[in-house]
């Protein structure tokens, strides 16, 4: 069975003025560990709202857990857990205050699903008298975790966890998913850091609110239809603006350390045509290699081909 | 090396009762330089920059930005410096022109000079046909793009750039470094805070604050081969993992 379905789902805002989710489909299996990875704008807020019954879709149908968004909202409601972007937690109560009051509006207490959060809440416990407004961002996260999972929701949504979070946090935020997956919870998760799209086991690319593709990430990856070739030389921005400009190039972009590089024809000594335009421009210390893409080579491909 | 200082900081700190938010840090910092300004949640790097900008009075040590005394010449580090931050957003119901006029009268550009450098920006950004749209209606991507514009519009000689390509996609992302880059060979000086560690590898020298010090200051390349790791995400997880404080 699946455990999130969207079936042609449309949504507008400002009268019909806004496209925000333009005609998106995709099914979410249960137990699986999933991203919809996308900039600001791309629709993914407006998808989570859709899914956690806060927002009515203009057209087509969706469904979580096998409830129905319109006819079965008071189900979804109340076997979903929902992170949302903004920390929606109340700042005046304590860390024990807030799970107990999410533990009781759901009927149940924190004793009785404890085990399920244990591993993360233990590294607030410490914290657990301190108002939640109080805080460390880290920390928050953790705690907005724990009130999302204390009445065991059969599916997870969990809209952009990890913004603004520094590399360490996010690290740990995701151990802490995949142990969560381990349990059987369904994450449905947003992001729009494309290095976390490796960590989830499949993922949507979404981009001014319509799907690019859906795909295990190494799939995606596999779809790439360009030779890549890393490029440096002493002079990284002026080696970027000489290959952009060379009429063999089809597209270079920075990407850390090296400029990303593909070539307008297939060519098998690629990496010699580079060098020489390299050369041609009076580089020095000049290094090309042939090297495999990222998620974000195929976002970058896939939005070009969408504009 | 004679080089231009533009910002020179000598254990400068900031403590909030007993706590060091910022403890004792030093670095220079050069004209034209592209400079990371890296570290984890609650590491101290907005509490530095609020110094450096002349919004926040240090408790002890030396800094001087521009040339001016973070003490001293609060006013006029503000005339020389520009400031971009992710939640920053230019005034949404004025639209592109009056958002630079106002922007730049605030910052002192004559009436003439500012007519003659917004027409000439608005043609270097393209946006010829949505000068008078209002900023509000702009994608997130141009947005950015031009409260980078606008904070470098008074050609200062330094500008801090607080994340400023969070959450924007990822062909924007790289639009705005190309921007970056040329307002650095121009000679203004850059000065910026990311989480995306990619962008840690465009600048010329990065410094990674842990726990309110100065943990780590060199060039990506030399930084990697310092720790023995081939990306600076492994530099900065090397660095960080052992932070006791973290906050926002």
């Amino acid at each position: 069975m699946n455990a999130v379905t969207l079936q042609n789902i449309s949504k507008t805002y400002d009268k019909g003025k806004v496209l925000a989710v333009d005609d998106i489909s995709f099914e979410v299996k249960e137990g699986e560990l999933f991203g919809l990875i996308g900039p600001d704008g791309a629709g993914k807020t407006s998808i989570f709202r859709i899914l956690t019954t806060l927002l009515l879709a203009d057209k087509g149908e969706a469904s979580v857990a096998g409830f129905d968004v319109i006819k079965d909202y008071q189900s979804i409601r109340n076997n979903v857990g929902y992170m949302p972007g903004k920390f929606s937690l109340y700042q005046d109560l304590t860390v024990v205050e807030n799970l107990s009051f999410f533990a009781t509006v759901f009927g149940t207490t924190i004793e009785a699903n404890y085990e399920l959060i244990k591993d993360i809440y233990d590294q607030i416990k410490p914290f657990s008298n301190r108002r939640a407004g109080k805080l460390s961002g880290g920390m928050k996260q953790k705690l907005a975790l724990c009130c999302a999972l204390i009445h065991k929701p059969l599916v997870l949504l969990l809209d952009e966890p990890t913004t603004g979070v520094d590399v360490v946090s996010r690290k740990e935020f995701w151990e802490m998913l995949k142990t969560l997956k381990k349990k059987g919870i369904t994450i449905l998760v947003s992001t729009p850091y494309m290095d976390e799209a490796n960590l989830c086991e499949r993922i949507a690319l979404l981009q001014k609110g319509k799907i690019m593709s859906v795909d295990t990430p190494e799939n995606i990856i596999k779809a790439f239809p360009y030779m890549l070739y890393g490029a440096k030389s002493d002079h990284i921005y002026k080696l970027l603006n000489d290959l952009r400009t060379a009429k063999q190039v089809e597209s270079c972009y920075a990407f850390g350390e090296f400029l990303h590089v593909t070539l307008k024809e297939k060519q098998d000594d690629g990496k010699e045509i580079l060098r020489v335009i390299a050369e041609q421009n009076g580089h020095s210390n000049i290094w090309i290699e042939e090297i495999k893409p990222g998620i974000e080579d195929s976002f970058i491909l896939l939005s070009a081909e969408q504009d | 090396m004679d080089e231009e200082k533009v910002i020179t900081c000598k254990a400068l700190s900031k403590k909030f009762g007993d706590f060091y938010a910022v403890n004792e840090i030093t670095f220079d910092v050069n004209k034209g330089e592209i400079f990371g300004f890296l570290g984890a949640n609650g590491a101290g790097k907005t509490t530095a920059m609020r110094m450096l900008c002349g919004l926040s009075f240090p408790s002890s040590g030396e800094a001087t930005v521009a040339g001016f005394d973070v003490y001293k010449q609060q006013e006029s580090i503000k005339k020389n410096i520009g400031y971009m931050s992710q939640k920053f957003s230019l005034y949404e119901n004025l639209n592109i022109l009056e958002n630079i006029e106002f922007f730049g009268g605030v910052y002192g550009v004559e009436r003439k000079e500012i007519k003659e450098r917004s027409a000439l920006l608005i043609q270097s950004l393209g946006l010829e046909k949505e000068a008078k749209k209002m900023v509000g209606e702009l994608p997130l991507g141009w947005k950015q793009k031009l409260a980078f514009s606008v904070a470098i519009f008074h050609r200062p000689k330094i500008v801090f750039l607080d994340e400023p390509t969070g959450g924007v996609d990822p062909v924007t992302r790289r639009q705005f470094w190309d921007m970056i880059y040329e307002a650095a060979a121009t000679g203004i000086t850059i000065f910026v805070t990311t989480h995306y560690m990619d962008e840690a590898e465009y600048c010329n020298r990065i410094s990674i604050m842990v726990d309110g010090k100065v943990e780590a200051l060199d060039s990506p390349a030399n930084l990697k081969s310092q720790f023995s790791v081939h990306s600076m995400d492994d530099v900065f997880y090397q660095l960080a993992r052992g932070a006791s404080r973290s906050a926002d």
